[in-house]
């Protein structure tokens, strides 16, 4: 990517199971809190959950949070602090500056939140469609997370959702970046988000797949790695990135967080849940290629592992193949404190590590009491957070139903 | 319902399709979208609450009946006359 401009990004508003904020997010990662607590949806009942609590009112009036949906709320809400993190005001934008902000939200899915609740009405009303109400459509078109954003903040620039599974936040985040190096825009809010614990079908359909975590301890439900792990726990959550081009960042005299270097996006073609090592392998080489860079540049792989066995030891196998057990990488897993944060989880995850680069401390994978052998690496950081001699590149992986594999690479700021 | 009942009725939809907006001022001969922000969408909101709460249907040549408090009342009390008034929710 040596002849396109450089992307950096220049701040990140979140909102995570366990935090708001990068700042309360990365201090719970690294003092072992869980966002994982006892959740209750109709039809499934008790089971368990990452819920957020961010205050909706700050950026949106109470009426806009009714009529729109919770992945606007969620995405209007990482949108505003996106920009204020990256110290530029919003409603000082000009007219010809609006129409050069793209928004570029990752979602998993989006409208089945919104579909069940006028189908449990409807079915209510005798299955009179008199009573099916006209806020459905637009709740439920597939743009709707980032259409809310542009009418919050009035921006007018492209802005659209990519749909992607569970790699749709690196999606968002690559998309981004490309407009960018294509001069479409000029300023970029990139990420994921996921309102997915409000639909009663992701929790029966995973618990139908026998994919559904469960423990006694909520906090201990999500446990990649570990041989009791018995399944995914759902969660909601949002993280926008503001990108920029390094030259208009450096311009203002705006923080860096870290450069895009490289990414990855293929296709296994070979099953519409079960992972593909072989293909996760190829898309980390991919962008390795991508970033000129060799497994040995990298200090902190951030998997994806959900906590279901045949997740975990695909992508455990997929990163030995890339990563010898001597190369020096360090890998962690954020889903073990956050659940599954779905369309939110690239992003998410990939923001929990940026702070690695200041402090050079490596977050760790929870719940890991008995390793499983399969997923075994020396590069593991189980448990206790790791002080290392300084970070200077993350790989973050993101993967998703119907084989599709997302892979970037952030380089500390020079 | 009584007059004022069937007005109260129509605030209390109000209040929860614009939960933003102060109601006691309202001057109940005004149009109500000249008093607070109403667009087309909350519009169709309050005649969905009417059908949800009250199963008052209102064809759309008649949505014009409710554009103030008074009109609201002049149409909709012959109709809910024999209605219990709804606690707020």
């Amino acid at each position: 990517m040596s002849a396109l401009p450089r992307i950096v990004i220049t701040g990140v508003g979140l909102t995570a199971p366990n935090g708001n904020g990068l700042a309360e997010y990365r201090e719970s990662l690294l003092t072992g809190v869980s966002g994982v607590q006892p959740y209750h949806i109709r039809h499934v009942g008790d089971t368990l959950a990452g819920v957020c609590d961010f205050p909706a009112t700050k950026h949106q009036k109470r009426r806009e949070v009714r009529r729109g949906t919770r992945a606007g709320s969620i995405s209007v809400y990482c949108a505003n602090e996106a920009f204020l993190d990256a110290g530029i005001d919003a409603a000082a934008l000009t007219d010809a500056e609006r129409a050069r902000v793209g928004v570029y939200v990752g979602i998993t899915e989006h409208g089945n939140v919104e579909t069940e609740n006028e189908v449990h009405e409807l079915i209510g009303y005798g299955n009179d469609t008199s009573f099916w109400s006209h806020h459905h459509n637009p709740r439920t078109v597939a743009n709707n997370p980032a259409g809310e954003v542009t009418l919050n903040m009035r921006l007018t620039g492209p802005a659209y959702c990519l749909g992607g599974a569970c790699a749709a936040g690196n999606l968002g985040l690559i998309q981004g970046a490309q407009m960018l190096q294509l001069g479409q825009v000029d300023r970029a809010l990139a990420g994921g988000v996921s309102e997915s614990i409000h639909t009663f079908g992701i929790f029966a359909s995973f618990a139908s797949q026998g994919a559904l975590g469960s423990h006694a301890d909520p906090t201990k439900a999500s446990r990649p790695f570990d041989t009791a792990r018995n399944g995914i726990v759902v969660s909601e959550g949002g993280c926008l990135y503001m990108l920029e081009r390094l030259e208009d960042a450096r311009a203002r005299g705006a923080k860096v967080y870290g450069e895009l270097i490289g990414y990855g996006i293929n296709s296994d073609a070979s099953d519409f849940v079960l992972p593909n090592s072989e293909r996760q392998a190829q898309c980390i080489e991919l962008a390795l290629e991508r970033a000129g860079l060799t497994p040995a540049d990298i200090d902190i792989v951030n998997t994806h592992a959900t906590s279901t066995e045949q997740g975990d030891l695909q992508e455990c196998a997929a990163v030995r193949a890339v990563f010898d057990a001597d190369s020096g990488v360090h890998i962690n897993n954020t889903k073990s404190f956050i659940g599954h944060t779905m369309g939110a989880a690239g992003a998410l995850e990939l923001a929990g590590n940026l702070p690695s680069f200041d402090d050079g401390v490596v977050h760790p994978t929870i719940n890991v009491d008995d390793l499983d052998p399969g997923c075994a690496h020396p590069g593991l950081v189980l448990n206790e957070p790791k002080r290392t001699d300084g970070v200077d590149t993350i790989l973050n992986l993101s993967f998703g139903m119907l084989g599709i594999n997302s892979v970037v690479i952030i380089r500390r700021s020079t | 319902m009584n007059r004022e009942e069937v007005i109260q009725a129509v605030k209390d939809i109000i209040e929860t399709i614009a939960p933003d907006e102060e109601l006691d001022g309202l001057d109940p001969s005004e149009r109500l979208r000249d008093q607070i922000e109403l667009d087309s969408m909350d519009f169709l909101d309050i005649v969905m609450e009417l059908r949800k709460r009250y199963g008052v249907q209102v064809p759309e040549e008649d949505y014009k009946e409710l554009a103030s408090l008074n009109s609201c009342a002049d149409y909709l009390q012959p109709k809910m006359a024999d209605m219990e008034l709804k606690a707020s929710v």
